[in-house]
């Protein structure tokens, strides 16, 4: 709240009141935009829970979060997070290294295959783990109790440790890609000088590269573990059947169970508030931890680091390396494709008992899942375009103009970043049935409004990478050759930006294509989305016409990767 | 003790199309005790790339190089010593200081290393810093001071062992003009101070010159031409070193029965006598823009055309066109002659050199690319 308020009283407009008209409008605009979507669904979560009517009441709360069921959920999602941000980033970090600073070959193969589970979401890895390690029914447990003779399983994927296991496999890459690229990034003659100075390789790794990489490993670590604070998708799917809660498992029950009465939203509400909490003491640990490091180690003149030779240990090591990405990234994949196939779950993988009928009925007949094709397309399309001008505009004001209230416009787009999807939609909900006279429950529109409102923070930082590039010179200089303002935006700055505009729509397009956790609460009954009806199909136990779906969506993020990479490629064309 | 050898030292690499490079071509080098010997070439000849592998960062494809009588690189016996064990100091153009350590600590490290007692350390950091002088910003972080007290960190740091063999590559040159020069003297006399072997590496041929006892000059990764700084810069062997070691005029002449003729005009020969042994045809002749001579006066001179006049701090240079060639002359500010007046020129210490071919210019600028 200090940091806000010195920037509203101390920022000058840069340019004065000459370009009051269209940068002044911009700012209104932006602001307003950003407090009805973002900022009033999380008041009204906060009023709700600490208001009945107009009176200040902490029962419901107290209630809520000291009821045992809520306080174990509270424990289970902490300790997986703790659990899957502690593996995740040791997992990541050996990545990081193998590939950055050692003499491993296949680097780029490697690379490529970490860059998948990035893609997918974590609830495809738990349907498929699921397929292989359900303590009866999974094809792995089967084939273990066949050739024990016994009717004990290999491992049970419903566990916490299961829960732990496949979001490890699916957010370990925050770690790798961040360290990967600081190690890349990094002066290889700050390596160098500890090696001419006496210290020998694992010294140098020690006291210099893991020092330097640190806020890298931090910033990785603090996303995994908010990842996962907040994560819906695997709990649900791993957890439910053995009555293992986390807060958005909980949250999405308390809600489903309720069935919209008001008081069950309440109690989501409180619950949500607890996970706020929760994420942002997170947050607030990252801060504390990055603060200690923010380093310059990118200088000098690009010479090859020199690499560690692993010399016996390579071949153990790529095949580790090789045999792990398999299992966490191809085996998934495969399950999931092979099982659409399948005439019924629990059919042993021979050609005989596969069939596309899964596909005619998916895509050819039931209507529930086109319309959630059609909605998911719609909404991904849409919330993209949308966020992204709206990432551009609030990107511009705070970076252009800079106002007074920049600070403040600046944090309200980056809220949503830190605020757990199933609570925002908790928050939409509360605004948008209603109790303003306007009421979307059940229309795809409240759906379109909580995408807008949880992608405006990607939009943003995306809109804010390309537009620092544009140094302002080149605006004065169209200026300066008689451009007006809004000339020079329209054929210098927009221009300049827009490859940053396309990669910028592809960044919320694709995660909102395979969006579950906000519109699990969210959806009515024609407007279910992609993610949901995935969902609901395998949570009603049709497995295989889940996986069917689900192939088709992989296949969908997979052409959107595809597209993204190649439009990313022409940008050096700028 | 402190003698450097490299014997028939050769370094190829293979490029990303599957092109072999060879940057460093059978060197034969041997650089004396307490030395300051300089690399000097242009960027992509190799220099630094030699320099890695004394210092062990690169590791040869064929070839030995020794430190004093120890030997630390030998290839045909796969005898490889770490950087580590090497005993060497290094400078880094890129300072290469720690960002996560302050000034004592950067400094301590290679002692820290050596897990010397905490007084000595103190000891001969305090020292270290005294003779860099630094001692004031002994807890400060190196984000906070300039390139130039950077840089003196670095330096800092490479002396606290005491290393008999110092490699500096091209440590200069991020600092500005004014502050390179004042720290090449700060690098003499921390020389005859610790009286340590220098291997200067540099693409500044005047830095070269000022510092070095001896130095080379190398291209396309072969050793060009080695000596003192004054014999290299009087008896160039070849139009390269020629022109690298200063301002340069190349007039493309044509030699016919030993008379010298400018190419494109002037049927009238260039007063100069072939060297012994140099049959006619084309060739350069090479002169330097303070070694010519400018005059209205015929008297002994070659007739030419004063194009352009360009004021400037120490001369007045002047563009003259012989036939269709121009070259550039230094002249001292008292010679004020007009443009576009005919004059006569007179070289006072032209050199012939035979020309080079295409090839040889191509493959140069490719190599700066890599």
């Amino acid at each position: 709240m200090k940091y806000f308020l010195t920037h509203m009283f101390q920022r000058k407009s840069s340019m004065g009141d000459r370009r009051f008209g269209l940068d002044q409008g911009l700012f209104i605009l932006s602001l307003v935009i950003l407090i009805v979507t973002v900022l009033f669904p999380i008041l009204m979560i906060v009023i709700r829970t600490f208001f009945k009517g107009t009176q200040l009441d902490w029962r419901l709360f107290t209630q809520v979060v000291l009821a045992p069921e809520n306080l174990s959920a509270i424990i289970n999602t902490v300790r997986i997070a703790f659990m899957v941000t502690v593996f995740g980033t040791l997992l990541g970090l050996f990545y990081a290294w193998l590939i950055g600073r050692s003499d491993i070959p296949l680097k780029g193969v490697m690379k490529a295959l970490f860059t998948i589970p990035y893609m997918f979401p974590p609830f495809f890895g738990a349907m498929a783990w699921s397929l292989m390690l359900a303590p009866r029914s999974g094809y792995v447990n089967k084939l273990f109790m066949q050739i024990t003779g016994g009717t004990s399983p290999l491992l049970n994927i419903n566990t916490i440790g299961g829960i732990v296991f496949v979001e490890t496999c699916y957010y370990f890459p925050f770690v790798f890609l961040q360290v990967v690229s600081a190690l890349e990034r990094m002066d290889p003659t700050l390596e160098e000088s500890a090696r001419i100075a006496g210290a020998g390789q694992w010294y140098v790794i020690r006291k210099i590269t893991l020092p330097l990489v640190l806020p890298a490993i931090a910033a990785g670590a603090m996303l995994i573990l908010i990842s996962s604070l907040s994560h819906f998708g695997v709990p649900a799917i791993l957890g439910f059947s053995n009555n293992i809660f986390t807060l958005p498992t909980k949250i999405y029950q308390l809600i489903n169970r309720s069935a919209g009465s008001f008081q069950g939203i309440r109690e989501g509400a409180s619950l949500s508030i607890l996970l706020v909490v929760v994420v942002v003491a997170a947050l607030y640990l990252q801060r504390l931890v990055l603060k200690t490091g923010h380093y310059d180690i990118i200088k000098g003149k690009s010479m090859r680091p020199m690499l560690i030779k692993l010399r016996g240990a390579k071949i153990p090591m790529l095949s580790i390396s090789l045999v792990s990405l398999f299992v966490i990234v191809v085996v998934p994949l495969f399950m999931i494709f092979i099982v659409g196939f399948l005439k019924a779950y629990g059919l042993p993988l021979k050609l005989e008992n596969l069939t596309m009928r899964n596909y005619q009925y998916i895509l050819g007949q039931s209507k529930m899942v086109q319309d959630s094709i059609v909605n998911s397309l719609f909404l991904s399309v849409s919330s993209g375009i949308i966020t992204m001008f709206l990432g551009v505009m609030i990107a511009y004001v705070v970076i252009k103009v800079k106002p007074k209230g920049k600070g403040f416009l600046e944090i309200l787009s980056l809220l949503p970043y830190s605020i757990p999807g199933i609570v925002l939609a908790i928050g939409v909900i509360l605004v948008w049935s209603g109790a303003f006279g306007v009421n979307l429950y059940n229309t795809i529109w409240i759906i379109l409004i909580a995408y807008i409102a949880r992608y405006v923070s990607f939009a943003m930082k995306s809109a804010s990478a390309s537009l620092e590039q544009v140094h302002y010179s080149l605006e004065e200089a169209a200026r300066s050759c008689g451009a007006t303002h809004l000339e020079s935006l329209r054929d210098i700055t927009l221009p300049l930006i827009r490859p940053g505009m396309v990669a910028g729509f592809f960044l919320i397009f694709l995660p909102a294509m395979r969006e579950l956790t906000t519109s699990v609460l969210l959806y009515g009954p024609f407007t279910r989305t992609l993610g949901v009806a995935i969902y609901a199909i395998n949570s009603e136990g049709n497995t295989v016409q889940a996986s069917a779906l689900a192939t088709v969506a992989i296949g969908i993020i997979v052409a959107g990767n595809l597209a993204l990479r190649f439009i990313t490629k022409e940008r050096k064309g700028l | 003790m402190s003698q450097i050898t490299l014997k028939n030292v050769t370094k190829e690499f293979v490029t990303r199309g599957g092109h072999r490079v060879v940057a460093v071509d059978n060197f034969n080098l041997t650089i004396k005790e307490g030395e300051c010997f300089s690399f000097l070439g242009p960027s992509g000849c190799g220099k630094t790339t030699t320099l890695r592998m004394i210092a062990g960062f690169e590791d040869l494809s064929e070839g030995e190089i020794w430190l004093g009588d120890k030997p630390v690189s030998i290839k045909s016996k796969n005898l490889y010593v770490p950087p580590e064990e090497r005993g060497l100091g290094m400078v880094f153009q890129s300072f290469a200081v720690w960002p996560h350590l302050n000034v004592f600590e950067n400094v301590a490290f290679p002692l820290r290393v050596m897990k010397l007692p905490k007084h000595e350390i103190r000891e001969r950091v305090l020292s270290a810093l005294s003779h860099t002088d630094l001692l004031s910003s002994e807890r400060v972080y190196p984000s906070d001071l300039s390139g130039g007290q950077q840089q003196r960190i670095a330096l800092a740091r490479s002396i606290v062992t005491n290393p008999r063999v110092m490699l500096l590559d091209e440590p200069l040159s991020n600092l500005d003009p004014k502050l390179r020069e004042s720290m090449r003297f700060e690098i003499k006399a921390l020389q005859k101070k610790f009286n340590f072997t220098i291997i200067f590496v540099t693409h500044d041929q005047s830095e070269a010159m000022a510092l070095s006892d001896r130095m080379l000059v190398m291209d396309l990764g072969k050793i060009v031409q080695v000596g003192a700084p004054d014999e290299l810069y009087q008896n160039p062997t070849n139009k390269f070193v020629y022109g690298f070691l200063g301002l340069s005029n190349f007039l493309k002449v044509e030699a016919v029965k030993g008379n010298v003729f400018p190419k494109g005009g002037a049927d009238m020969p260039i007063p100069f006598k072939l060297p012994v042994g140099v049959a006619d045809g084309d060739g350069l002749l090479a002169s330097r823009p303070n070694e010519i001579d400018i005059s209205m006066d015929a008297e002994g001179g070659y007739p030419a055309k004063i194009e352009k006049r360009l004021y400037m701090t120490f001369c007045i240079e002047y563009h003259i066109k012989i036939g269709k060639q121009s070259i550039r002359i230094h002249t001292s500010h008292a010679n004020v002659f007009p443009e576009g007046s005919d004059c006569f020129i007179h070289f006072k210490n032209p050199r012939w050199y035979a020309k080079e071919s295409q090839e040889i210019e191509l493959e140069r600028t490719e190599r700066q690319v890599l």
